[in-house]
């Protein structure tokens, strides 16, 4: 079993404001997507959802920005670690994602572990 | 004497006198006297039974019982001090022990019933230990009883506890005065041995009810003690306390007179008992008064869901209560009840690909619920699934309930 961040991304969409009973909808399917991994005993950490509001992104010479996406169309707003025999599996897992019937993607990426060199 | 007093009054006094006494004994005098302080509360029984044999009972058996074991304490110690003094010439810091009066009064005997709950749920003994000592000394099971609760050996329950006894002793755990740390760093411990102990009881394989519910009857006494402490009175207190009355309420509905387990669906809802229902309602409503939510913050919410047949809402958030406990920490049991819960809210089809990826295989309760879901898809499939179960199955009565389901499903099969 490897370790495997799955990183969620949300396009930034002001037109689109989901009413209570669409975020409802979308928390509830996260929940079952999320439980299922757990179920299957592969869920290593839940992770953190990131804030939007509460986030400034520091750059050189003392830059300091509002928010991490001044320059992007679609931020990062949340992670979980998984585990998973190989890259295929953790790909086939995040495929339930709820974030991707959103506008949202989902990106897999393995741990590095120290000795691993790849 | 009455025969039903020797038969009635006396095991129930001891049960819990006895663990009180001893509790007070340890608190006042340390740990290391855990031995002195049980042969001080079985000879302060064995003196009531010889003179309430003759005599009769007292008006008030429990202040006869303290009068006796406090003046055995004192002699105890004065001829501790006397031997120490007198014999070996060297006084030892033990000594202004012989002049401390036992106190009885309820705050300390309830003080020293929780030092030493918490005493015996020492993180250092294995559960099984804390749990065979929790039964020993908290609730005065003899060993033999404690082995026939167990179905085990009563060599296997003396090793246990000879182990966890001397933890016990060199730990020497006191909370006089209460040490707020302590008890907090302690308590996760002290809970999850309480929640064993109730689940020994729950789920047993001992077909006696009367051991069953004894098991789970001591649990919940051991916890109030707890929720009736300012300082262990907390929200996980309180949603473990909540849990077990939901659970116990249907202690006699979930068991049939052979001692196999009626499935929910098929339980006689007029067995459950109301009464522990509307507690479970109260501790509950008590937990949810904190910002912290644990794992029996969930079970007992799912508990909560279970006593109301009729919301048709009710496995939408039975579901959801079940994962965020499988988020909490994993079991298989849990996923399993969880797929259960699933099937309940998105049907069965939705549910066996849920199911099929435990890939519990070699999980009795895994096929059984294959089986279950299949029946009414492919009974072949379902047939299939049974019969594995059957083969994994240990409990007789279980097999038998499981043989049932093929035998139905075979003749639905044939017309």
């Amino acid at each position: 079993m490897k370790e495997f961040a799955l990183i969620f991304r949300n396009s930034l969409n002001p037109a689109v404001q989901p009413s209570p009973e669409q975020m409802q909808q979308v928390l509830t399917e996260w929940m079952n997507w999320l439980g299922g991994i757990a179920a299957q005993n592969k869920l290593v950490d839940r992770g953190n959802r990131l804030s939007i509001s509460q986030s400034k992104t520091v750059r050189p010479d003392n830059v300091v920005t509002d928010g991490p996406y001044t320059e992007l169309k679609e931020f990062i707003n949340g992670y979980s670690i998984i585990k998973a025999t190989d890259l295929d599996e953790a790909v086939a897992m995040a495929k339930g994602c709820p974030a991707l019937t959103i506008g949202g993607n989902v990106e897999v990426r393995a741990l590095v572990a120290s000795e691993d060199t790849n | 004497m009455d025969e039903s007093v020797s038969h009635n009054l006396l095991p129930h006094l001891f049960r819990l006198e006895y663990t009180k006494l001893t509790a007070v004994i340890c608190r006042q005098f340390g740990f290391k006297y855990i031995e002195i302080a049980e042969d001080i509360a079985s000879d302060t029984f064995l003196k009531a039974y010889e003179t309430w044999m003759i005599n009769g009972i007292p008006e008030n058996p429990t202040a006869w019982l303290y009068v006796v074991a406090k003046n055995k304490t004192k002699d105890h110690f004065k001829r501790l001090a006397i031997f120490e003094n007198q014999v070996q010439d060297i006084v030892m810091s033990d000594e202004s022990v012989a002049q401390e009066e036992l106190a009885l009064d309820e705050k300390t005997i309830s003080d020293s019933q929780l030092a030493m709950i918490f005493s015996v749920c020492n993180p250092a003994n294995s559960t099984e230990g804390q749990i065979c000592l929790a039964l020993q000394v908290l609730c005065g099971f003899s060993v033999e009883e404690i082995a026939n609760a167990f179905l085990t050996k009563q060599e296997t329950i003396k090793k246990r506890l000879l182990r966890a006894r001397a933890s016990l002793r060199t730990d020497n755990f006191r909370i006089e005065p209460l040490n707020k740390d302590e008890v907090t760093s302690r308590l996760d411990t002290v809970l999850k041995t309480l929640y064993l102990l109730f689940n020994e009881g729950y789920f047993s394989k001992n077909k006696s009810q009367f051991i069953r519910e004894e098991l789970c009857s001591e649990a919940i006494r051991l916890t109030l003690i707890l929720a009736e402490n300012p300082d262990t009175n907390l929200p996980q207190t309180n949603a473990l306390l909540s849990l077990m009355c939901f659970q116990s309420s249907r202690l006699e509905a979930r068991v049939d007179k052979d001692g196999a387990a009626v499935l929910f669906d098929e339980q006689n809802k007029d067995l459950w008992d109301k009464a522990l229902t509307e507690k479970g309602n109260y501790y509950l409503v008590n937990a949810f008064k904190g910002g912290h939510i644990s794992k029996y913050h969930l079970e007992a919410s799912i508990a909560y869901w279970h006593t109301t047949p009729n919301d048709e809402n009710k496995w939408k958030y039975i579901l959801q209560l079940y994962n965020e406990l499988i988020l909490i920490e994993y079991s298989p049991v849990t996923a399993l009840n969880r797929a259960f819960a699933y099937a309940k809210v998105y049907g069965h089809d939705k549910a066996i690909r849920e199911v099929e990826k435990l890939s519990l295989i070699d999980n009795g309760f895994y096929h059984g619920l294959l089986g279950y879901l299949y029946a009414s898809i492919d009974i072949e499939i379902a047939l299939n699934h049974y019969k594995q179960a059957v083969a994994l199955t240990k409990s007789k009565t279980d097999k038998q309930v499981l043989q049932r389901k093929i035998e139905r499903l075979r003749f639905r099969n044939d017309v």
